[in-house]
């Protein structure tokens, strides 16, 4: 995809993520907006899958370390062609298998089951070595939030990363400056990032979580390390996209109620319409499949 | 049933409202101090608050390192991660050295609801319960949790208390002569053809099950077993004894928790049936919490359903 196209798909994501976080009364928002464009191009233009064969035992891998942002994960798949973007109308419901944390045997794409901060990395680490054993050349991502990363686990998967000269292993972190109790420079504070993953071993990129051509050279960079792990710390901003979530703790796992709905929908579809013609395709045309998805009034909270 | 209050509110506020009376205890939290609601404790008492970031396991051990000099360290999260991803630094920096450390579980069972199986804590009672020396709390209600509360800010030792997500219905406070103790039953309805026995959020359901089968002329005893462990076991034997069949009730997987507790319990003294309502050795799943609880079993009709059968087990 181009980057126009990248972001007009991201767009797209954040509105189904708020459709579904809405509609389930519950779910993270904040940490999912901040992540879209960083999911959006890896699962479109770096990951090596093909969504009818998601089992392909050669296929790039994907591990959510951050498990609760699904409204981020969920929407990228769909929207990648693993389920219809009407499945998404199940998240978090005793009616489906939309599960509110990332899940990997009723979910097609999800490559594991997370949720409990600090164990996805260690999961992928463990795909990476599998990887390594076996001769093949996939490779393995994972994502973690910059409040995640206060976990222990975090930094013995990280030695042990480099221990396994692990170059097939890439992860991201989604440096968007809070979680849940505040920032997390107040919270626990964690900089110097660089150097910290510097002296763990790992190739260390830094980038803007929302600037595409950013991104792009962040995992081609990662893609070239030799003889060890590399990690994209990416600045962003939590809540991206709606106005009133942005750089707010708040809306760390908050559903909004319709009045908020509605003015994140208005923001979301005129962005996409934007960013349609900006991508040179027709607005109508490209917002017809996701609105028909949505909540109307009558569903939701 | 006069007040409606989740037990992690009527605990938080509890904390708070005795903070000044108790200039040893000390409050930990890992990034959920909202939703533990051990930020009233923290508004009020900012200098005895500590926030150790998203580490649950270095809170165990930054707590068990508090308690050696002399301060009572109350730790908090979710009940997942504070008795889950901690059990090991629980047992051997906090039970084993019997140091003075409370760990608090929040939105412990299936009630989380959405959250999903990752986040629904089902095996709290059953792994708190294994470490030697450690106390199993798991009020029902706002009144019995401020009670419990204030019990535990005044025992010394190792223990661990489960708080609720939901808010819930109180049911001691209607009881003439309620009393809470550490270590106690209480006995909520009387009753001679059979005992549930309940903890948690299950009472209130014991409660309602109890006046559903009066009305069919069916004798149900309810004892709010508030304390797991250690396990009061006169109450259950005489239960045992007087009624000769059990069913036990709990928000939780029915192995090692409460109902295994009243097993052994009465399988070496006092043999009747009994039928663990519960979790049946499954994982929780997302959904609307009173959802989910229906989806298991969990509720009202579920114990009835419990009741029944052990009364057919019973000669
Ligand atoms: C082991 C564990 N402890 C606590 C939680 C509860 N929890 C869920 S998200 C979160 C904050 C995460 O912050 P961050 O990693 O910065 O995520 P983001 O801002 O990207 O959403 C916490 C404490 C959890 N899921 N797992």
């Amino acid at each position: 995809m181009t980057h126009p196209e990248l972001a007009l798909t991201a767009a797209k994501a954040r509105l189904l993520g708020l459709d579904m976080v809405y509609r389930a009364a519950s779910g993270h928002p904040g940490g999912s907006f901040s992540a879209m464009d960083l999911l959006t191009a890896l699962y479109q233009n770096v990951m090596r899958i093909d969504p009818k064969n998601p089992q392909d035992p050669g296929r790039d891998r994907f591990v959510l370390s951050k498990g609760h942002c699904t409204p981020a994960l969920y929407p990228t798949l769909a929207l990648r062609g693993y389920f219809p973007l009407k499945d998404l109308q199940q998240f978090r419901s005793i009616h489906g298998q939309m599960s509110g944390h990332a899940e990997m045997h009723n979910i097609k794409g999800v490559d594991m089951s997370t949720g409990s901060l600090g164990q996805g990395i260690s999961a992928a680490v463990g795909m990476a070595l599998a990887g390594k054993m076996d001769g093949r050349s996939y490779r393995v991502y994972t994502m973690l939030g910059d409040g995640e990363i206060e976990e222990g686990q975090v930094w013995e998967a990280a030695m042990s990363a480099a221990k396994f000269k692990l170059d097939n292993l890439c992860a991201i972190v989604d440096i968007n400056g809070l979680q849940i109790d505040g920032r997390t420079a107040d919270v626990m504070p964690s900089e110097p990032l660089d150097q910290k993953w510097a002296a763990f071993g790992w190739h260390v990129i830094l980038c803007d979580g929302h600037d595409y051509d950013a991104i792009e050279d962040a995992y081609t960079q990662a893609q070239s390390a030799c003889g060890k792990p590399s990690v994209i710390l990416a600045h962003t901003v939590k809540g991206k996209g709606v106005s009133y979530m942005e750089h707010s703790a708040g809306w760390h796992g908050k559903a909004p109620n319709a009045q908020q709905y509605h003015q994140g929908r208005e923001e979301l579809t005129g962005q996409i319409a934007q960013l349609a013609r900006q991508a040179g395709r027709d607005p109508q045309a490209e917002l017809a499949p996701v609105l028909a998805v949505l909540c109307d009034d009558k569903e939701g909270n | 049933m006069s007040e409606t209050i989740a037990t992690r509110a009527a605990y938080g506020e509890t904390m708070a409202a005795l903070a000044k009376d108790y200039p040893d205890v000390v409050v930990l939290d890992a990034d959920l101090s909202g939703s533990t609601m051990s930020k009233k404790f923290a508004d009020v008492c900012p200098e005895r608050f500590f926030n150790i970031g998203i580490a649950e396991a270095n809170m165990a051990g930054i707590a068990a390192g508090l308690a050696t000099c002399g301060k009572h360290p109350f730790l908090h999260s979710f009940a997942m991660f504070a008795t889950g991803r901690a059990w090991e630094q629980v047992r051997n920096s906090i039970a084993y050295p019997r140091l003075n450390v409370k760990v608090i579980g929040s939105h412990g069972g299936l009630s989380v609801g959405e959250d999903g199986a990752t986040h629904q804590c089902l095996e709290d009672y059953a792994i708190m319960r294994a470490i030697p020396g450690m106390l199993v709390v798991s009020p029902c209600d706002g009144p019995s949790m401020r009670l419990a509360t204030k019990a535990l800010l005044n025992y010394e030792g190792p223990a661990y208390m489960r708080l609720g997500r939901l808010a819930v219905e109180s049911v001691t406070d209607e009881i003439p002569g309620y009393r809470f103790e550490l270590g106690r039953g209480f006995q909520l309805r009387e009753g001679g053809d059979v005992t549930v026995i309940a903890t948690g959020m299950m009472v209130q359901e014991a409660v309602k099950a109890s006046d559903t089968l009066k009305a069919q002329g069916v004798s149900v005893r309810v004892i709010d077993m508030a304390t797991i462990k250690p396990l009061d076991e006169e109450i259950v034997l005489k239960a045992a004894r007087e009624t000769g069949a059990i069913v036990t009730s709990e928000e939780a997987t029915v192995l090692g928790g409460l109902g295994s507790a009243v097993c052994e319990c009465v399988a070496a003294s006092c043999p009747v049936p009994v039928v663990r309502h519960g979790v049946q050795d499954q994982f929780g799943r997302s959904g609307a919490a009173k959802q989910v609880l229906a989806a298991y079993g969990l509720t009202a009709d579920g114990i009835i359903n419990s009741v029944h059968k052990v009364l057919a087990m019973k000669r």
